[in-house]
C-alpha cells in the first residue's frame, strides 16, 4: 500500500466516524448497521454520549405539565436521567448556575445566601432515592384507564441524588428553636412552594445537585432542588431559591387547594405526605402480546416507608399468591426489582402483583382502598394493578 | 512626597483595609456554625423573593382595591384560560361549586375549596397570570382578589380589600381539612404474606 491509498483510506475512516456520530445524534434516523460489524472501523469517542439508535424507549407527555418514564423498557431499579419522568408547574425554567442562590429566612440567626459553589463546598452526600408524582395512577380510581404500564405508572423514578445535606445547612445557619416548619420555594414561573414540618424531615433531606453521577438535568431543578426521599414529589421543590423557616404551615394554593385528599364525607386530607408502599408487573404489561411458554415475570415495587420485604404475584385475579425473588440492591425507598418465573399456557389470565414493606404494610386491593377514600381524592392511588392475558396473548388493563 | 514614602502609605492602607476586612470575616466565621460558607443575605435579596402570605396576613403588601376594579383585570389578564365568569374553563375553575364536596362530582373552586383568601393574594402574585407571572401591581392582585371572592359570594362588589380585611376574611371552607390518618386501608385478606 503506498502513501496515497493510505491517506485515502483514513479520509474515508474519518468520514465515515463523522457521518456514524452525526446519524447518532440524530435521533429519528435509525443507523444502518454494517452486515458484519466485526470487518468494519467503529465510531470515534464523542464527548457526551448517547444511547443506541436503534433504542425508542421515550417519556410519552400525560399532559403539557408532566411526561411518564417507560417503566415497561426499564430495567434494574435506576431510570436514565433522560427518561425521568417529569411534572413542572409552568415549565423548565433555564436558571444559570453562576448567578443561582439559594437564600434561607424567617426564623433564622440572620437572613443567609449560599452561591451553589458554597453548596458543592459542603460535605456531599449521595444515596438513592424514588420519587413518585402524588397523582402517579390517578387515572385508575374510577375505571381501568391506563392503556400502558406508562401511562398508569409512569410517573415514579429512582435515581442517585447527590448533594448537602439539609441539617448540614440549616446547621450552619442556625435555625431559631420557635422554627416548627419550611416553606420552600422554586424559581420557576410557578414560583412552586410547600410548606415542610421541620421535625420529621431533617434526618433525610437533601439538597441535591446532582444526579445519576452528573448535574441535576433541567427539568429535575438544575441547578438546586430539594430531596425528601419517599414523600411525595411536589415537595422536593426543583430550582430551588429559597427556604423560609416559620411557627406554623404557610398554607400555599399546593397545599390546600392542591395537593389534599377530598374524601367521601367532603372533608380533606391535608399534608399526606408520604408515598405508601406499591408494586406493578413491568412485564407482562398493558398493550404487550405474549407468546405462549416461558414468561419471566417482571416488576417494580417501592415504599416511600422504608424498604420493600416481600413482593407476591397472583396469576389467577388474587386467588393464590406465590413469592416472587427480590433483586439486589433492596433500598430503603427505592424501586424494588422483583421476578417470577412462569409459563403461559394461552389461557385467559389476570395477573397481579402486591408488596409488603418493613413497617407491616400491605399494598391494598383497590376495592379495599376505594372503600375508604372513594374515587373523589386524585391523589397517593397505590391499589393492587391487574393486568389481563386474552387468549390472543394481548395485555390489557382491567380492575379485578 | 517621594516615590518611597507614597508606596509606603499605600501598603500601609492596604494592610490596614485587609487587616479590618479580615476581622470582619472572623466574625462572620465566628456567628456562623461550622464551615463558614454563605453570606447575610442582602435586603435587594430578601425584598425580591420574600413573596409568600401567610393565614395571618403577614406577607400582604400596602395597597387596595374592589372587585368592581377587579373585573377588567380579569377579563384582561384571566378569562382566557379560566372563562369570562371564573366558571367556564379550560382551565381550573374559580367560581362556584358551593355544596358539592361530599357529593359524586364535586367541584373544587376558590368558593367551594380553598379554606384561606390569603393564599389567593400568594399564588396570583406568584403564579399569575399564567404567561406573565409576578407582573400585576398589588393594587391589581387586591383587586382581582376581590373580585374572585365576590363572585364566589364572599365580598360585596364595593367592599374595599387591603391586607387586613383579607386577612380577616373567613372562607366556607375553612374547617374542610382533616390531618393525615393513614395507614387508613385495614388488610383484607387473612394472613397475607
Amino acid at each position: 500500500m503506498n502513501r496515497r491509498s493510505l491517506l485515502a483510506g483514513t479520509a474515508a475512516m474519518v468520514s465515515g466516524m463523522v457521518l456514524r456520530s452525526l446519524a447518532a445524534t440524530a435521533e429519528s434516523a435509525m443507523p444502518v448497521a454494517p452486515d458484519d460489524p466485526s470487518r468494519v472501523p467503529g465510531a470515534a469517542p464523542t464527548p457526551y454520549g448517547q444511547r443506541s439508535g436503534f433504542e425508542e424507549a421515550v417519556r410519552v407527555p400525560r399532559s403539557w405539565w408532566a411526561s411518564l418514564t417507560p417503566l415497561q423498557d426499564s430495567h434494574g431499579i435506576l431510570t436514565p436521567s433522560a427518561l425521568h419522568f417529569e411534572r413542572h408547574h409552568n415549565g423548565v425554567p433555564v436558571i444559570d448556575p453562576a448567578h443561582h442562590r439559594l437564600m434561607i429566612h424567617g426564623l433564622v440567626e440572620q437572613p443567609w445566601a449560599f452561591t451553589m459553589e458554597d453548596l458543592k463546598r459542603f460535605p456531599a452526600v449521595s444515596r438513592l432515592a424514588f420519587i413518585e408524582c402524588s397523582g402517579n395512577s390517578a387515572i385508575e380510581w374510577r375505571a381501568p384507564t391506563g392503556q400502558t404500564v406508562q401511562q398508569t405508572h409512569g410517573l415514579t423514578s429512582t435515581s442517585e441524588w447527590t448533594g448537602v445535606a439539609l441539617k448540614t445547612v440549616l446547621r450552619e445557619v442556625g435555625v431559631k428553636s420557635d422554627a416548627a416548619w419550611m416553606l420552600a420555594e422554586g424559581r420557576d414561573a410557578a414560583a412552586m412552594t410547600r410548606s415542610l414540618p421541620l421535625g420529621e424531615l431533617i434526618e433525610e433531606a437533601l439538597l441535591c445537585y446532582a444526579q445519576n453521577g452528573e448535574p441535576l438535568r433541567p427539568e429535575q431543578g438544575y441547578p438546586l432542588r430539594l430531596l425528601l426521599p419517599g414523600w411525595e414529589g411536589n415537595t422536593c421543590i426543583k430550582w430551588l431559591r429559597r427556604l423560609k423557616l416559620g411557627p406554623a404551615p404557610f398554607m400555599t394554593r399546593e397545599e390546600t387547594s392542591q395537593y389534599t385528599d377530598l374524601m367521601p364525607d367532603g372533608t380533606a386530607r391535608q399534608f399526606t405526605m408520604v408515598m405508601e408502599a406499591k408494586s406493578v408487573i413491568t412485564s407482562p404489561s398493558g398493550g404487550q402480546r405474549l407468546q405462549p411458554g416461558f414468561i419471566d415475570i417482571r416488576g417494580l415495587a417501592w415504599s416511600g416507608r422504608g424498604r420493600i420485604v416481600q413482593v407476591e404475584v397472583s396469576t389467577d385475579g388474587g386467588q393464590s399468591w406465590q413469592q416472587t425473588e427480590l433483586q439486589e440492591p433492596i433500598l430503603s425507598k427505592c424501586h424494588t426489582r422483583f421476578c417470577l418465573p412462569w409459563r403461559w399456557n394461552g389461557e385467559h389470565v389476570i395477573l397481579q402483583s402486591r408488596c409488603l414493606d418493613e413497617t407491616g404494610y400491605v399494598q391494598p386491593r383497590r376495592t379495599a382502598l376505594v372503600a375508604v377514600r372513594g374515587v373523589n381524592s386524585v391523589y397517593h392511588y397505590n391499589a393492587i394493578q391487574s393486568w389481563s392475558i386474552a387468549a390472543d396473548g394481548l395485555v390489557s388493563n382491567v380492575h379485578a | 512626597m517621594c516615590m518611597r514614602n507614597a508606596l509606603m502609605i499605600g501598603l500601609i492602607a492596604v494592610l490596614t483595609v485587609s487587616i479590618l476586612w479580615s476581622s470582619e470575616a472572623a466574625d462572620q466565621n465566628e456567628r456562623t456554625h461550622g464551615y463558614g460558607l454563605g453570606r447575610p443575605a442582602t435586603g435587594q435579596e430578601l425584598q425580591e423573593w420574600n413573596i409568600d402570605v401567610t393565614p395571618t396576613g403577614e406577607g400582604l403588601p400596602p395597597g387596595r382595591g374592589t372587585a368592581k376594579q377587579g373585573a377588567a383585570i380579569f377579563a384582561a389578564h384571566c378569562a382566557s384560560c379560566h372563562g369570562p365568569t371564573g366558571q367556564e374553563g379550560p382551565m381550573d375553575r374559580l367560581v362556584g361549586g358551593a355544596g358539592t364536596l361530599g357529593g359524586q362530582k364535586p367541584v373544587k373552586t376558590i368558593g367551594s375549596y380553598w379554606p384561606y383568601a390569603t393564599t389567593l393574594y400568594d399564588y396570583v402574585r406568584r403564579a399569575m397570570p399564567f404567561s406573565a407571572p409576578q407582573s400585576l401591581s398589588p393594587e391589581e392582585v387586591y383587586s382581582v382578589v376581590a373580585w374572585l371572592l365576590h363572585q364566589n359570594g364572599i365580598l360585596a362588589e364595593d367592599s374595599i380589600l387591603d391586607a387586613p380585611s383579607l386577612a380577616a376574611i373567613r372562607m366556607p371552607n375553612r374547617n374542610g381539612f382533616v390531618p393525615d390518618p393513614r395507614p387508613d386501608v385495614q388488610r383484607t385478606e387473612t394472613n397475607p404474606f
